[in-house]
């Protein structure tokens, strides 16, 4: 039986516990709020960008010059796998919810006999590749001290990604992220992001309209211009929606974490008193057998 | 007869309305978009974008640089950065103008679609600096 001073120590330490994750689950709330309001406002951008792209692919997809933005490199020897996690912890298996894909997809590829090299973009994830996976890491971003996430940002990566297909650095490109389904639920998810993929079924109704699309100055230009745009909105959408992802999560696990804290104070509490009744049976009995003996 | 007007930037969806004619600065010139228009894309040089309603411009908006998909209905521009020409600040413009001339000078010169990106830039200032100019 630990004494009483020990008790209320532990219960005490408890209760700070107590009300530092219940600050941290109100801060994530509103800062989900806020992440949401950003995704949700990146969406119109993107959904046209799909259907430009969509309407300019079909025709360039097949002619030989196509960019290798569109059709990759041809080969699919060297996979570039791009795991986006947040930059702090403290959120449940968010972040190690997204390394365990990212893992498991490393290591199909190498038993398969392909090369992986990784980008790890939020600092958490690459806390936890780099241990098993120090050596194919070639490139990591960090986004901590920024407050949110800016398309700047996810230009920047998409240029990286760019660069490093130039350079021939890899011939396929995968995004690992957390997918916002809701606020409890973020879903670990893998989305290719070159060769570029093509909403296949949709072409053949629209065929016959984009036909008749004129373009100023040119269609292949267009394609270089749009191609590295449309990555960087893939990137963005993926930072955003792992922005949000991870509040939630953050929200969720703070939420137990103050559940748990309180269970644990109420237990402590009904140990203390129990000890406390206990002593002071044990007072009154020796007083008692003290004043008898007189 | 009116069409609708929509401008997005990857950020947020700016503005969405009714408008009898819009003028673009496209790639290869500005380009003036009444309803009931050939189906087009066209790719955008900086510069303003002025919307008309009746016969008076009603709004401009400096981007600068993007697409846009032009339809006989609808006219959607995918802008890379928009910003209400009263917000356009020459000092801004003067700033970038300075970076995309060092971006130019520091790009290999033999590299001609590095250069013509720099270029594009330095271009996208000036228009910039010229909008910001008018009053």
């Amino acid at each position: 039986m630990p004494s009483l001073k020990a008790l209320r120590t532990r219960i005490n330490s408890v209760k700070s516990t107590q009300k530092i994750t219940s600050a941290m689950k109100m801060v994530a709330a509103s800062k989900l709020r806020r992440a949401q309001t950003q995704a949700e406002a990146a969406r119109p951008y993107a959904e046209r960008m799909e259907r430009m792209l969509a309407s300019l692919a079909a025709g360039a997809a097949s002619s030989p010059t196509a960019p290798p933005l569109l059709i990759g490199t041809g080969k699919e020897q060297v996979h570039l796998l791009v795991p986006v996690t947040g930059d702090r912890g403290l959120a449940g298996a968010f972040n190690s919810s997204v390394a365990r894909l990212t893992r498991e997809l490393a290591r199909r590829l190498e038993s398969q006999g392909r090369t992986v090299k990784m980008l790890t973009v939020g600092r958490k994830g690459r806390d936890i590749l780099r241990r098993d996976f120090a050596s194919r890491i070639v490139g990591e971003v960090s986004l901590a001290g920024k407050r949110t996430v800016g398309f700047a940002d996810a230009q920047e990566i998409a240029a990286r990604i760019v660069g490093m297909l130039e350079a021939g650095e890899f011939d396929i490109c995968t995004l690992v992220f957390n997918r916002f389904a809701s606020v409890i639920s973020q879903v670990p998810t893998e989305t290719r992001l070159i060769p570029a993929p093509l909403p296949a079924q949709e072409e053949a109704a629209t065929d016959g309209a984009r036909a008749e699309v004129e373009f100023e100055p040119d269609e292949e230009t267009i394609l270089a211009e749009l191609l590295p745009r449309a990555l960087a909105i893939q990137v963005y959408r993926a930072m955003l929606e792992n922005a949000a992802g991870f509040y939630g999560a953050q929200m969720t696990a703070m939420d137990n974490a103050t559940r748990n804290a309180g269970d644990m104070i109420k237990r402590l509490t009904l140990n203390y008193n129990r000890a406390r009744q206990a002593n002071i049976t044990k007072e009154l009995i020796e007083i008692i057998s003290g004043a008898e003996a007189v | 007869m009116r069409f609708e007007l929509e401008i997005v930037s990857p950020e947020k969806l700016l503005l969405a309305r009714q408008v009898d004619m819009v003028v673009l600065p496209a790639a290869e010139g500005e380009l003036g978009v009444l309803v009931e228009h050939a189906p087009m894309i066209v790719m955008m040089r900086g510069g303003p974008i002025r919307l008309y309603e009746g016969e008076q411009v009603t709004d401009t908006l400096f981007v600068s640089g993007g697409f846009a998909e032009i339809t006989p209905s609808r006219v959607t521009v995918l802008a890379d950065e928009a910003t209400p020409l009263a917000e356009v600040s020459r000092a801004e413009g003067e700033r970038r103008l300075a970076a995309a001339q060092a971006a130019y000078e520091a790009t290999d010169k033999l590299d001609v679609p590095a250069l013509d990106r720099a270029m594009n830039r330095i271009q996208a200032a000036q228009a910039m600096i010229e909008s910001a100019q008018a009053p």
